[in-house]
């Protein structure tokens, strides 16, 4: 009996030793710089428009096709050099692009800008831009706008008209059925397009330093980012991040999830279940059970992929290639593969079988 | 009853029923002032202004503006098959690619006819944007393009419901739409400048779109223009030419003796000139002013140009243009409009046609040219083979001229100015405006520059010009004109009487910002509070002359009266300036006297940072808004 339970340990813990980890997308990350191209490696936010990709960097509007970069900038009618973000009107392909010094719209090669002094933009600080339908959703430095391209109206939501404390809005998200900002300091405002009310999504222990009360609500005020995708809302701040399927919540802290770090600049959602966290300590990747997170190594700077399964146990895997930096602030999507925005240049994520 | 009784009662609902379809045929039609200022209703001409031939050649299509129907003719004998009733202000049409219906815009209703051309009967009418101006079928007819004149853009229909798609962005004004040949991209000009910095050259463009994904995918820019037309392309698509106007603004107008005010020019396309160029169609005393519509003929021998001001159709050779563009130096400015000579080297003829001629039809073997003459109501057919009008055709119209007419065609001809350049409507394209800033008086380079206003709905908003100089129309249109625009003899005391007639009875267009009844939106509603206001937010009361209610008051909005709104520039002569008129201010940017202002909201952001033009200064940003809002529905 004794010698069974000892064939038995010896199973178990040979089992766990070579444990397969769980199966999570691999890629090889291709870098663009100044070296190749890009007008500077501070890339704030980046598009894919089916075969372009836009890169929104601190000098400029830069757009990669065949295989060359062409760059836009003040010269060619942008509001500012810095661009923070952007958004594709899939029916016109048109993209706009939210800068440091207003809005603007770039079709079929023309620019035309909206500053805070020409037009009824809140605030020429543009963080946050969607786009859905005939209407363009903006977050700015001063307060929540939309646009209405049909009529040309502009309608500003702040502290007079929503729920909103501080107008300080970081992201949008927009979709024909809800609206949702960040708002820094002021939780999550979802708008309802069918009854045009606000509600608001705060933190139910209201505590900044510490989190007493796990998955009951918003993680943290200091929202930066939101994605609403398949009538699940996932939501990034700087003290971590949350999923809400609009009757529970799901708080994800590095201390209990593969979360990288709580201070998370954007977040995307794939579908329901799966989401992309540009942290500033890597890009991480949750599947709904299991994490990954790509990035150079905080020691030594070396391409690092690590693996956490739904258990906690993290397995590194070996990989040749990372995203251009660990300060991560922008992603999107072309087919299996991503487009990763960092503080130290563009990283084109190519999937490997 | 008896038969007498009978008789009589018969006559009278005949009568009764007679006049029931006369007021049911005046109903809805444009109604113009006459001299004094009463309405009264056009005179039931039939201004057409375009013109469409049937696939098979064996009808044309006639786009008739005034009396607001498509008039529809056997061409072989030019009698009328049927006049078909269509919407407000018809301004374009085309036929499907399989020519079984026929699409027309009504630039006043803000919709699309739909007629079957087998039945000659209007079958659907639906909802597009503000002020369409064209329409075209893509070739698999799964889609309809709609060019919206007010609303800058392309409306994407489905082309079987009518239901719209999206929008893409075009020019300011956009207007005309052509197909290329093999129908995979959309050509869209437009008519008012893309904004630009203030006091530069305008921009304007030709946007492309893929017909196929109905997406924009290129914008061909044309530097220097202002006014965008119509445009062709050759059989084999090598070649594609569009009619436009270049204005040379940023110098006095008062210099039409040196050299002109305008160009009236080509932009050449395509692989048979390589890369784009601007060629002139002017010569010295022969100007082809207000070119229109263009049309290439089959076999790529001759261009056909309307030129509405001059009243001719330019034909030009084009074995001799491409000769004269590719045996010089490329100009570094890709352009030769400001070389007078330069069109004797290709214009082959200057045929003379109607009051106003617009649209052109070439038939199928190219050998006749049909030229609708809005302000005749006739078609000019010109026998292409010897440059000279065969036949003219007269469309039913009233016999006789009224004031209103001959003042419109006092308006669009050319025929005043210094060797015939220009025309009012040279500037006031369509009797509107042309979205540019002018310096109008010989007081030197870069002095007094002023805003072109519109000119709807004048009555009651005198004086005239910024500077309130002028009392009255008969001053603005007569010597005013006579002096600084035409620098030749003016009109005789009738025609000018005829002008300032046709000109006061200039009806505004429909506000696309109100809501019927009168009604506001919130918006609207808070923004007409702010317009009204007599106390600022802080509980000042604002003074009379201080309140935007007080100068611009009435139903026009304004007092009539000058004011120092603080907006005078180093430039300017002086700082009292005429209160102007808020009709349909939403449309006329740039604003200010001098243009300066690109949009309404920089009219307080910019420049009135010491709230002499109105207390604005304590508005939040989202009550300026409410402001502007308020304003759109003037």
């Amino acid at each position: 009996m004794k010698k069974i339970g000892t064939i038995a340990l010896l199973l178990a813990a040979g089992t766990l030793a070579f444990a397969t980890p769980p199966k999570m997308p691999r890629y090889r990350f291709e870098i663009f710089t100044t070296a190749n191209g890009l007008p500077d490696n501070h890339v704030y936010s980046v598009l894919v428009d089916g075969d372009r990709i836009w890169a929104g960097t601190e000098n400029g509007l830069a757009v990669y096709e065949n295989q060359a970069w062409k760059t836009y900038t003040t010269k060619d009618g942008l509001a500012h050099r810095a661009v923070l973000s952007l958004a594709l009107d899939k029916r016109t392909g048109d993209v706009w692009a939210g800068t440091m010094g207003g809005l603007s719209r770039i079709s079929g090669g023309r620019i035309d800008s909206y500053t805070q002094l020409n037009s009824g933009l809140s605030n020429d600080v543009v963080y946050g831009v969607s786009v859905e339908g005939e209407n363009v959703w903006v977050a700015t430095a001063a307060g929540a706008c939309r646009l209405d391209l049909h009529t040309d109206q502009w309608t500003l939501y702040n502290e007079r008209n929503t729920p909103m404390i501080e107008i300080w809005v970081y992201g949008v998200s927009a979709t024909p059925s809800k609206v949702y900002y960040a708002v820094w300091g002021s939780g999550i405002l979802e708008y309802d397009q069918k009854t045009g009310r606000w509600d608001k999504y705060e933190d139910p222990d209201g505590e900044t330093e510490m989190v007493l009360f796990k998955d009951q609500g918003l993680i943290h005020e200091i929202t930066t980012s939101v994605s609403y995708v398949d009538n699940i809302l996932w939501a990034a701040t700087y003290f971590g991040d949350s999923r809400y399927d609009g009757r529970y919540w799901h708080n994800f802290l590095t201390k209990d999830s593969g979360l990288p770090s709580n201070f998370t600049n954007f977040i995307k959602g794939v579908d329901a279940q799966r989401a992309w966290f540009c942290t500033d300590k890597g890009l991480a990747y949750y599947d709904g059970t299991n994490w990954a997170v790509y990035r150079p190594s905080l020691k030594d700077g070396k391409p690092e992929m690590t693996v956490r399964d739904a258990q906690g146990t993290v397995t590194p895997i070996a990989v040749t290639t990372a995203p251009a930096h660990n300060y991560i602030l922008g992603i999107d999507f072309q087919g299996s593969d991503i487009w990763v925005a960092t503080a130290k240049g563009l990283s084109h994520g190519i999937l490997q079988k | 009853m008896p038969p007498r009784i009978q008789t009589a009662l018969g006559m009278g609902l005949a009568v009764m029923a007679a006049a029931l379809f006369m007021a049911a045929l005046w109903r809805d039609r444009p109604v113009h002032a006459n001299a004094q200022g009463n309405e009264t209703v056009a005179q039931g001409y039939a201004s057409p202004l375009e013109v469409l031939l049937s696939p098979d050649g064996t009808r044309l299509f006639v786009l008739c503006q005034q009396s607001e129907e498509v008039r529809v003719l056997n061409t072989a004998t030019f009698t009328v098959v049927k006049n078909i009733a269509v919407g407000r202000v018809p301004r374009g049409f085309s036929l499907s690619p399989e020519g079984d219906r026929l699409f027309v815009t009504n630039s006043w209703d803000d919709t699309l006819s739909v007629i079957d051309t087998r039945t000659l009967a209007v079958v659907a009418t639906w909802p597009v944007g503000a002020e369409p101006s064209s329409v075209v079928e893509d070739r698999t007819c799964k889609r309809l393009f709609v060019a919206n004149r007010i609303s800058s853009n392309v409306a994407v229909l489905d082309a079987q419901t009518g239901t719209e798609e999206k929008r893409l962005r075009a020019g300011r004004g956009a207007s005309y739409l052509t197909p290329s040949p093999d129908g995979g991209r959309l050509y869209a000009t437009h008519i008012f400048p893309n904004p630009s910095p203030h006091r530069t050259a305008p921009e304007s463009e030709i946007t492309v779109i893929d017909t196929a994904h109905a997406v924009v995918v290129d914008r061909i820019p044309l530097h220097s223009i202002a006014g965008v037309f119509h445009l062709a392309f050759s059989a084999d698509g090598r070649l594609g030419v569009v009619a436009e106007y270049h204005p040379k603004n940023l110098v006095p107008l008062a210099h039409l003796e040196h050299g002109g005010a305008f160009a009236d020019t080509l932009t050449l396309f395509g692989a048979d000139v390589g890369k784009q160029v601007e060629i002139p169609l002017d010569e010295l005393e022969r100007y082809a002013s207000q070119p229109f519509s263009v049309a290439i003929a089959p076999d790529k021998s001759r261009i056909y140009v309307t030129c509405g001001g001059s009243e001719r159709v330019i034909v030009v050779d084009v074995p001799r243009l491409l000769h004269f563009i590719h045996s010089r130096p490329f100009p570094e400015s890709a352009s030769f409009a400001q070389n007078l000579s330069a069109s004797s080297n290709y214009v082959v003829a200057r045929i003379p046609v109607g009051h106003n001629p617009r649209g052109l039809a070439l038939n199928r073997n190219g050998q006749k040219l049909f030229v609708a003459n809005r302000l005749d109501d006739t078609i000019s057919v010109i026998d292409t083979r010897t440059n000279r009008v065969a036949s003219t055709i007269a469309l039913v119209s009233p016999k006789t001229l009224f004031e209103l007419r001959k003042g419109e065609q006092a308006f669009y001809t050319a025929r005043y100015s210094f060797q015939g350049q220009i025309g009012c409507a040279t500037c006031h394209i369509d009797s509107t405006f042309d979205g540019l800033t002018w310096d109008l008086e010989p007081d030197g380079f870069g002095r007094d520059i002023v805003d072109n206003r519109p000119i709807e709905d004048l009555k009651d908003t005198e004086p005239f010009k910024w500077n309130g100089g002028n009392p009255n129309l008969p001053t603005e249109c007569g010597p005013r004109t006579e002096k600084f625009f035409w620098r030749s003899e003016n009109y005789d005391n009738r025609t000018l009487t005829d002008l300032v007639s046709y000109v006061r009875g200039l009806p505004s267009r429909p506000n696309r910002w109100r809501l019927p009844h009168r009604e506001f939106t919130p918006a609207q509603e808070r923004g007409k509070a702010f317009f009204e206001r007599s106390v600022d937010k802080f509980g000042k009361p604002i003074p009379e002359t201080n309140r935007c209610s007080y100068c611009h008051s009435g139903p026009k909005g304004t007092n009539q009266k000058s004011f120092d709104v603080g907006t005078r520039k180093p430039a300017d002569n002086s700082g009292l300036l005429d209160t102007p008129q808020l009709t349909n201010i939403a449309l006329t940017a740039p604003y200010l006297h001098d243009g300066s202002a690109r949009s309404l909201e920089e009219i307080w952001t910019v420049f009135n940072p010491d709230d002499k033009h109105g207390r604005t200064n304590d508005l939040t940003k989202d009550e300026l808004n409410d402001l502007i809002e308020y304003l759109r529905t003037r």
